[in-house]
């Protein structure tokens, strides 16, 4: 856990004090990812050097697992904090392997331990270890250096970690790769992070809070989904960008708004029953055929089960698309807006229909949000069919 | 293909110059005329080295730990002005240097290795200094933010970073040592020195020359061991020789 009290910052320089951070409080809950947001200059990167220390606070302090750091020795401290900068800084005098073990060393790890961890931080970050470790920052591509930076930060395993735009000279599709990698990662390791971004999409991503800042204040802490739901004022409204309510798609899983309450039909019914069943659910113009394993087999479309007699199994449509539980609102969006449909059957692992998705679901759920902050009636997120 | 066989026959014209000149040589004597020197050349010779060895070895080891000191930050203020006076001293010829000293310390050995001590020194404190100075901020943060020693980041960081521009200022420092010992015939240090300057005073090439080409093959030895030993040390990542 870290909790910064009322951290302060100010650079005297020939022009005048810069108050680069004021009076930052907060606290990040231990296992958490913590992404300081903000435009250039607000003080992202002097917060997060007040924490191991690169930047001397001029008040204010911090505390780490409960304990105030001021009195520690900076460099024990420091080498319980893995520390990513944000110019990468990988040794070019060491190799790889040098590079990683840096921090085991200086802690006086035994010689077969440390090489044994190396090769675990590769595998970690999906470099192949005998290709690398012997050869130098220089003989790496901006990107493979770029994730030596965060296993060498990792190595020595320390419970606590600082990065400054680790992920920042990367390509966007490599980039994406190394968040999940990093996410997964993090599911595993369960350190408490901290994070420097000026991408939301990134912050939205990874943070499970983020802090907004604006010239070197704090001005609103709280957890991705209400920071897009929610921005406390102009200054945060414009900086998370006119589409803030579909990026929350991203943050939003199909579990949460998935409706149970989906009539279906099986291959041996008949088209009349089919027609029936549309009508008592109120389906617009179709429903689900599923076997008898609870997988989805087709669609009945209303037309058909309105002029043709027989049964389903000899007239139905192949579906469109299905999504999973553990799907974002993004993807099953994107499905909708390619198969021109209003809504999609959800799968369990199995394969097994457990509810429908509906676009009217979705737009509910992500404007009850705003509609609530507006003094509206708060709707419940229930789903009705079609 | 026109130029492998232009390299070819000048090399085959090259051969056949060294022969026709050592024939002539030979013939005439001169081959003679240099052995007659060779006992004063090896005995010079090593007094040459000696000279070398001493001035060149106490200001490395002066130089670097002054370039260290003058490169930590709470000698920023200093540092830079007295990197300044070290770059006039530089620009002093070494002969006015020799004068100097032996206007102090008087006749002999020890001004003329004081002297050699002073014009060694410069290049090097000058390089040490600009090699750790240029060490990139970047790396300086990394290395403390992982919670290294103030110790711990020279050691590990600064220096093996710094390394390859110092011994390029060894190298400079040294080859320009090396020429300049027999200069310190002139205050009666004795090296090459004496059969050049006394070849120049009587006229005698032979003389002259059995001082100079050893001291310039010394130059050129000194040169490329120094060159031979950075490559061997300096850490492959940050060494442009071995890149
Ligand atoms: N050493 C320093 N001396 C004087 N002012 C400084 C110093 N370091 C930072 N500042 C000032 O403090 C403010 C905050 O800087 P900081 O580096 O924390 O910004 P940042 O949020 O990390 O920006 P970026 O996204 O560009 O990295 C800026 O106005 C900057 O000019
Ligand atoms: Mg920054």
């Amino acid at each position: 856990m870290i909790q910064l009290d009322s951290l302060t910052k100010v650079f005297d320089t020939p022009k005048g004090a810069v108050v680069a951070a004021d009076h930052i409080s907060m606290e990040v809950s231990a296992g958490e990812i913590c992404i300081l947001l903000g435009p250039s200059g607000c003080g992202k990167t002097t917060t997060l050097k007040m924490i191991n220390r690169i930047i001397r606070p001029t008040s204010g302090k911090v505390y780490i697992d409960g304990e105030d750091t001021t009195g520690m020795n900076t460099q024990e401290l420091r080498r319980n904090i893995g520390y990513v900068i944000q110019q990468i800084g990988l040794f070019p005098n060491m190799t790889i392997e040098e590079n990683i073990t840096v921090v085991p060393k200086l802690l006086g790890w035994d010689r077969a331990h440390y090489k044994e961890r190396a090769r675990e931080m590769m595998a970690m970050i999906a470099l192949e270890p005998d290709a690398f470790l012997k050869r130098y920052p220089s003989e790496l591509s901006g990107g493979q250096q770029q994730r030596i930076g965060v296993a060498r930060a990792l190595a020595a395993d320390p419970p606590v970690m600082l990065m400054d735009e680790p992920f920042g000279a990367i390509d966007p599709i490599n980039r994406a790769v190394i968040q999940d990698e990093f996410l997964k990662m993090q599911q595993e390791l369960n350190k408490t992070i901290m994070f420097v971004s000026h991408d939301i999409d990134e912050a939205i991503k990874m943070g499970d809070r983020i802090a907004v800042f604006r010239e070197g204040k704090l001005v609103q802490y709280s957890t991705p989904d209400d920071l897009l739901a929610a921005p406390k004022n102009a200054f945060v409204e414009s900086f998370l960008g006119e589409d803030r309510a579909l990026k929350r798609l991203n943050l939003v899983k199909v579990r949460e708004i998935v409706s149970d309450d989906i009539g279906t039909v099986t291959p041996g019914d008949t088209l009349e029953k089919a027609l029936a069943k549309i009508d008592d659910f109120g389906y617009q113009n179709s429903i689900l055929m599923i076997n008898d394993q609870r997988q989805p087999a087709g669609i009945i479309t209303r037309s058909v089960a309105r002029t043709t007699k027989g049964y389903c199994r000899d007239h139905f449509q192949n579906i469109p698309a299905t999504v999973n539980l553990e799907d974002d609102l993004r993807k099953v969006a994107s499905l909708m807006f390619a198969h021109d449909t209003t809504w999609l059957p959800c799968v369990d692992d199995e394969g097994r229909v457990c509810g429908q998705i509906t676009q009217r679901a979705m737009t509910r759920h992500l404007g009850s949000r705003f509609r609530a902050r507006e003094g509206d009636i708060r709707e419940a997120n229930a789903t009705t069919g079609e | 293909m026109p130029i492998q066989t232009m390299k070819g026959a000048l090399r085959a014209l090259l051969l056949i110059a060294i022969f026709f000149s050592g024939a002539w040589s030979q013939a005439s004597g001169l081959i003679d005329d240099f052995l007659f020197y060779l006992p004063d050349v090896q005995f010079l010779m090593g007094q040459h080295l000696w000279l070398t060895a001493v001035s060149g070895g106490l200001a490395i080891a002066t130089a670097i730990p002054l370039g260290i000191v003058l490169s930590r930050p709470s000698m920023a203020r200093w540092a830079e002005s007295l990197m300044q006076v070290l770059n006039v001293g530089t620009t002093i010829p070494t002969l006015a240097v020799l004068a100097l000293s032996m206007s102090f310390l008087g006749i002999g050995t020890v001004p003329a290795v004081f002297g050699l001590f002073v014009a060694t020194l410069l290049p090097i404190t000058r390089n040490t200094y600009a090699g750790l100075k240029g060490v990139s901020p970047a790396l300086m943060e990394a290395a403390a933010g992982i919670g290294m020693s103030p110790i711990q980041r020279l050691f590990k960081v600064e220096l093996p970073n710094a390394l390859y521009v110092i011994f390029a200022g060894i190298r400079t420092a040294l080859t320009i040592n090396v020429g300049t010992v027999p200069l310190a015939f002139l205050i009666g240090a004795g090296g090459l020195g004496e059969l050049i300057f006394t070849g120049i005073a009587l006229y005698d090439t032979v003389m002259m020359l059995s001082g100079a080409i050893p001291t310039a093959l010394l130059a050129i030895i000194v040169d490329a061991l120094i060159a031979t030993i950075a490559f061997l040390v300096v850490p492959r990542g940050v060494n442009p020789s071995r890149a």
